[in-house]
This record gives C-alpha cells, sequence and structure tokens, in this order.
C-alpha cells in the first residue's frame, strides 16, 4: 500500500508517512523485545513451544500406529477411516476449539477434570487437530511403502503385524515430514487455542493468540516480535523438511 | 531353525493362476523332492515369477494346491527363502539388512552376529557391512539379497534370475554360493535365461511356456535334445521360435474346447 502512496510526492509528507513511521518504530521495538529476551516475550514463546510440542508428541504417538494400521490391515470399515482422517484433515480449527470446548465445560462430559483454560486444555485441542494430519499422512505413506515391500517382507517371514515397525522405519524420512506438517499447523492455529485456552496472560496466552489480542489494541511491538518469531520457526520447519528430504534422498536413494 | 521335520516335498496339484481375466498359470501338476538342484526356464513372461511366488506361498493359486511335506505352515514358511527377482532393499544398513528375516526368526543376538558375518564373507560384501543398503550398485544389492538369503539356511530357496545384472565375476561368485548353499542340504529351485548357467547349475531343468510346464527333464538328456519341439528351439535359440508357439497355442486352445 504505501509503495503506491510513495509515487504520489504530495503525500509523501501525508498521514501515511505517520504509519510508515509507526511500522518503522514497531519493528524497532519488536527487535529490542527480540535482544532483549523480553520475558513476557519469551514466556509466551515457551508456552506456545510447551502446547504445541506436547501436541505433537502425543498426536504423533497416536497418529503414527493409526495411519500405519489402516494402511496395513484389512478389516470392515477400513475405507470409512481413511475417508474420515482425509475430512478430519481439514477441519476448520474453530470447529475443534468448540468441540473440546464443549466436552471439557462444566456440563461437558469431561468437565469433572477443570480442564478449561488451561494449558492442558490448548494441548488437547491441538492434539485433536493434528492427529487425523500425522494419522492420513503416515496412512499414505506406509500404503506406498508397503506396497514396494509386501512381497519382500512377507518372503523374509514378516507378516502385517511385524511389517507395521519395519514400514514406520523405513518410511520415517517422510514420517518425519509429516510430524512437521502437524508441527507447523499446530503451531499456527489460532481458533481452537483462543476458544479453550482463553488467552488469559501469564496463564495460556500463546504466540498466536497474543499477536491477534495485541494487533486489536493497537500494540503493534509486541505483536511484530512474535510475528517475526513464528515466521522463523515456519521457515525453521520448512528448512527441517528441506533438509530431511536432501538426507533421505543422498542415504537411502 | 531347522525343524525336525523337512518340508519337503513340495507337491502342486492342478494349480492355476489368473489375473485381469487371463489365466497366466495354467494346471500345474509337480512334485519337487529335496535333492536336485531344478532350474526353470523359458522365454519372458512365461509365468516363471509367478511360479516360484506361487510355491513360496506369496501368491495364493485360484485353484489346485500347493501341498509341502510339513504340515504346520509357520515352519513351513520360515525354512524357506527366495531372492526376489527385484529384491527389495530395507533403508538401513548392508548388516542390518541381513539381521532382519533372523530377528524375525527370533534368533538370539551372539548367533545372529555369527550368521550375519559368514554371509557377508560369503557374499563377499563384508567392507560394504556399514552402507546404506539402498546407495549399492545393483550387482552389490543382488549379492546383499543373496547373502540375506544365505543366512537364513533354508530348506529351501528360491532364486528368481540371481545374476541377472551381474558381471562375470560376480556371477561367478554368485553361482559358487549358489553351490555352497546347495552342498549345505538346501534345495535350489531357480529361474535364469543365461541356458550356459542353467547347464552349469542344473540337476534338472523345467521348461515353462505362457503359464505351462511343457517338459521337465534331467539337465543333460534336456540339453542333448529336448522333446518338446517349443523347447527345442528355444534351447537353439532360433530367432523366429515364437512363431512355433502361436500354432501351438491354437492347437492346445483346441484341445482345451474339445
Ligand atoms: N499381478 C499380475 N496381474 C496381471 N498380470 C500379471 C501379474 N503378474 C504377472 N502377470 C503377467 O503374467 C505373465 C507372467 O509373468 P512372470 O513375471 O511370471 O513372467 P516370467 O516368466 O518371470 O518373465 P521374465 O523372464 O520376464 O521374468 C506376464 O505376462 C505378466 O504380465
Ligand atoms: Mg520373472
Amino acid at each position: 500500500m504505501a509503495m503506491v502512496e510513495i509515487q504520489d510526492t504530495k503525500t509523501v509528507k501525508g498521514p501515511d508517512t505517520g504509519n510508515m513511521n509507526d511500522f518503522g518504530e514497531a519493528i524497532r521495538a519488536a527487535l529490542n523485545l527480540l535482544i532483549t529476551f523480553d520475558s513476557d516475550l519469551m514466556e509466551i514463546v515457551g508456552l506456545s513451544l510447551h502446547v504445541s510440542l506436547a501436541a505433537i508428541f502425543i498426536a504423533s504417538i497416536i497418529g503414527l500406529p493409526l495411519g500405519a494400521a489402516i494402511a496395513l490391515f484389512r478389516f470392515p470399515g477400513r475405507r470409512f477411516f481413511s475417508v474420515l482422517l482425509n475430512a478430519l484433515m481439514g477441519l476448520p480449527p474453530v470447529v475443534v476449539g468448540l468441540i473440546v470446548y464443549l466436552s471439557l465445560s462444566r456440563s461437558g462430559p469431561f468437565g469433572v477434570f477443570g480442564l478449561l483454560y488451561s494449558p492442558t486444555a490448548m494441548i488437547i485441542a491441538q492434539v485433536v487437530l493434528v492427529t487425523p494430519i500425522i494419522a492420513a499422512l503416515t496412512r499414505q505413506v506406509i500404503e506406498d511403502l508397503w506396497m514396494e515391500y509386501k512381497d519382500q517382507l512377507l518372503s523374509l517371514g514378516a507378516n502385517p503385524v511385524s511389517a507395521l515397525p519395519t514400514l514406520l522405519w523405513d518410511g520415517r524420512f517422510s514420517l518425519v515430514t509429516a510430524i512437521l506438517a502437524g508441527f507447523g499447523r499446530a503451531s499456527a492455529e489460532v481458533g481452537a487455542v483462543m476458544i479453550v485456552g482463553g488467552n488469559i496472560d501469564h496463564m495460556t496466552r500463546v504466540m498466536t493468540t497474543a499477536i491477534a489480542l495485541e494487533v486489536s489494541k493497537g500494540d503493534l511491538a509486541l505483536a511484530l516480535g512474535l510475528g517475526i518469531i513464528l515466521l522463523c520457526l515456519s521457515l525453521g520447519v520448512n528448512g527441517a523438511v528441506y533438509a530431511v528430504k536432501e538426507a533421505a534422498i543422498r542415504r537411502h536413494a | 531353525m531347522k525343524s525336525p521335520t523337512p518340508i519337503l516335498p513340495l507337491k502342486l496339484e492342478d494349480v492355476s493362476f489368473e489375473a485381469g481375466g487371463k489365466r497366466l498359470i495354467k494346471d500345474l501338476h509337480c512334485t519337487f523332492d529335496a535333492e536336485p538342484r531344478s532350474v526353470i526356464i523359458g522365454p519372458n513372461g512365461a509365468g516363471k515369477s509367478l511360479f516360484l511366488k506361487i510355491c513360496h506361498g506369496l501368491i495364493p493359486p485360484h485353484t489346485g494346491h500347493v501341498q509341502w511335506n510339513d504340515a504346520n505352515e509357520r515352519s513351513v514358511r520360515l525354512n524357506q527363502a527366495m531372492m526376489l527377482q527385484r529384491p527389495v532393499m530395507l533403508r538401513r544398513s548392508v548388516s542390518a539388512n541381513i539381521h532382519y528375516p533372523l530377528k524375525l526368526r527370533k534368533i538370539p543376538k551372539s548367533e545372529r552376529n555369527t550368521l550375519v558375518e559368514d554371509a557377508l564373507t560369503q557374499a563377499g560384501i563384508a567392507r560394504l557391512r556399514d552402507h546404506p543398503a539402498r546407495v549399492l550398485s545393483i550387482g552389490e544389492q543382488q549379492k546383499l539379497a543373496l547373502a540375506r538369503v544365505w543366512a537364513l539356511k533354508p530348506q529351501v530357496l528360491f532364486l528368481d534370475e540371481p545374476t541377472a545384472s551381474l558381471d562375470p565375476a560376480a556371477t561367478h561368485a554368485v553361482e559358487e554360493i549358489i553351490r555352497a548353499i546347495h552342498a549345505q542340504g538346501t534345495k535350489i529351485i531357480m529361474t535364469t535365461h543365461d541356458l550356459a548357467q542353467a547347464k552349469r547349475i542344473a540337476d534338472e531343468i523345467l521348461f515353462m511356456f505362457r503359464g505351462r510346464l511343457l517338459e521337465r527333464a534331467p539337465a543333460a538328456s534336456f540339453f542333448e535334445k529336448p522333446e518338446n519341439d517349443l523347447a527345442q528351439a528355444f534351447v537353439k535359440g532360433e530367432l523366429l521360435w515364437w512363431r512355433l508357439g502361436k500354432a501351438h497355442r491354437k492347437n492346445t486352445d483346441k484341445q482345451a474346447n474339445t
């Protein structure tokens, strides 16, 4: 937007310049927060990582074997499960938030645990959000791998049950990519954690919810600082995906 | 690992297999005894690989029975091994590839180590033991596949064109390994397109053509003069021998219809 305005020399000193200054000011303040390891900022980043890493860990423990089992075993309703997983993959985060909210609220089935508005609630929401992604991608990876390996593994004396860990291990490079994709989605989403966590300061405030709040309050510095960190995280995740692929090609053709 | 009951002889009764509406294996009857090295020859697409896979239990026949001497399915399965025409290397090191089927057989680690070392040395790939298996050359992978089944000390070993992409020296080495495996009491059932190799290895020849087993004879008499005219043409390497095949198919189809 600013680019267009700059071409008009008369408006260079107009209100837009003020915004530009605000913007520059905000960036400077954001960088300052980053460089000084501002404690509020670090707390938020720490909680975000804690929540998303815990969620991705639990989602992997459920999603990897689940996806592999759907790929390997013939059981009634298997096709339904596949379709369901793919559908759940695209579930809007707010819907997940709503469902988890309803089940954790006082009157819900898990209300007695009093988990609503706690980091645990946010972890649960992200697990619900990410498990289908990991399971669906795992199913695809393992199914392709099984096509290639089936005769060989059966010939060597395996059966579908003993092949499951084998295939998870041999698919490890593709599966790491699936897990990183899940992590990307977990750490970037805002709707679900906002609903079940409530964005309570020093309690359930994570990067995405903090950005949403600070922008609406007008405190751009913190929002930008967090935005930069999220961006770096996303770059880092994608870089890691790339590096894993490269390593896989180099080592295992 | 050796079961007290020998799993051989293997008996195939009236075995046929079809896919995509085509009968690919037709009315196979045969018996394999423990001793002789059986070599299956025949043109591309004759059904040699399918035949081996059916015997090995990788694909169930549509009709007929594959019957082993031992009634215990698990022991039958674990006392045979097959080197596939296109062996698949697991995404791990060379030695881990050989360990894998031994682990499935629950062989204790110390014993496993000895078996793996032996197999690596026998196959001449000991120096590659820590390499990722997938980056080996095709020939090296072939040797690894052989080492992997060698370590299992099976009662029956199926080999589907074990020297297809090997250089002459490696071919010689692999033939030596096959001889050694056989000398240890393992039944060899293999396919090859290399007739000279068939002559060197075979005790008996099975000639397959379009899903049928057309001739089975001791190697010496087969190579002297096959009885079947198609086999004769095939062994002589006649370029237009497949024309005979067309005529042959018409004849057999007629027979089948009447
Ligand atoms: N799953 C399948 N579905 C359909 N057709 C198949 C299938 N498997 C094998 N065939 C067909 O069966 C025929 C025999 O295949 P097979 O692999 O046994 O041949 P082969 O004698 O081993 O040939 P080669 O010497 O080229 O290895 C081929 O014509 C092939 O196209
Ligand atoms: Mg073949």
